[in-house]
């Protein structure tokens, strides 16, 4: 089976987004007063085959915490569609 | 004393910091090519500076997975002196050598001057010889050199004596203005708990020459090798 993986993912709460705040103050410039919040992160597109949905999805952690994210400063989710 | 320069493609910094231990302070030095598999015959490895891997994905996370980095870290865990300096100290960090993480300067610039740096614990390999108080002038060049570790690393790192070096200003005050990156408790260099392995941001090889500006950071390079004769 083919899976194809959208991972995304953000810098964790605790750590400040500098390029989140700079949007943030350009969007208030922009009149947009009232956004309260720009986080700013990276989506990738994952394409791979596995023989079952939970073997996809075990694999797409593992690569996760293994390389695609920094666990130390890092936050991510993903959704798995089979294709 | 033979020292050991890893060469990843994209690391600048690499003939500055052959430069300066083998023209400068005379020592043997050798490049070591990131397919190489063995690093014994070395007795400090320095992990330079530059843009491994075209800094994709993040600074130093493919770097990590380099051939040469399953023995870089055999030799760290068995003792061995290594120093990750710029994009080298990103590398220790995604590689779990050293505590905390590296990411985006808070000005979003990127930032190319000298700093002042406060020596936070005189007891290491890379500080040893350095007279207290004295305040080292090394300059920095980086986008990504803003420390992170969340507050229990912090404690415990404060606790061990892992912070050696911090941002200050010119008469030595660790100060919000001295701090050139947003780095937390203005962090500029950490070390493992067995202080046998230093990270840092600043470039001790730019500034080995009074020609270049500075020649402070020669002593930390003495500090290794009077650390290593003395260990003989």
């Amino acid at each position: 089976m083919m899976w194809k993986a959208e991972i995304k993912v953000l810098l964790k709460k605790s750590v400040l987004d500098p390029q989140g705040q700079a949007v943030e103050k350009a969007l208030a410039s922009l009149g947009y007063g009232n956004v309260q919040d720009v986080r700013i992160g990276k989506y990738l597109e994952v394409s791979f085959a596995a023989a079952s949905q939970q073997e996809a999805e075990a694999q797409v952690r593992e690569m996760s915490e293994r390389l695609l994210t920094n666990p130390v400063i890092e936050d991510y989710t993903f959704e798995l569609v089979e294709v | 004393m033979k020292f050991g320069v890893v060469v990843f493609p994209g690391s600048n910094c690499d003939l500055d910091a052959y430069h300066l231990v083998k023209d400068v302070l005379g020592q043997q030095a050798d490049y070591i090519w990131h397919q190489e598999e063995n690093v014994s015959a070395f007795d400090c490895l320095i992990l330079p500076g530059g843009f491994s891997y075209g800094d994709y994905l993040r600074c130093g996370a493919i770097a990590r997975f380099s051939p040469v980095m399953k023995s870089v870290v055999a030799f760290a865990r068995s003792g061995g002196l290594v120093i990750g300096i710029c994009n080298g100290f990103q590398v220790l960090l995604e590689a779990g050598l050293l505590p905390g993480a590296l990411y985006r300067n808070l000005c979003l610039q990127f930032r190319c001057l000298f700093t002042h740096l406060k020596v936070e614990n005189r007891q290491t390999p890379f500080t040893g010889g350095i007279e207290p108080g004295r305040l080292l002038k090394i300059p920095i060049a980086h986008g990504e050199g803003n420390y992170y570790a969340d507050a229990d690393t912090l404690r415990r790192m404060e606790a061990n004596g892992q912070i050696v070096f911090r941002y200050a200003t010119a008469d030595g005050e660790v100060t919000d203005t001295a701090n050139p990156n947003g780095s937390l408790y203005n962090i500029a260099g950490v070390c493992n708990e067995m202080k046998n392995v230093l990270g840092m941001m600043p470039h001790p090889e730019r500034a080995g020459e009074a020609a270049l500006g500075s020649e402070d950071g020669r002593l930390i390079f003495q500090s290794i090798l009077k650390s290593w004769e003395g260990s003989r």
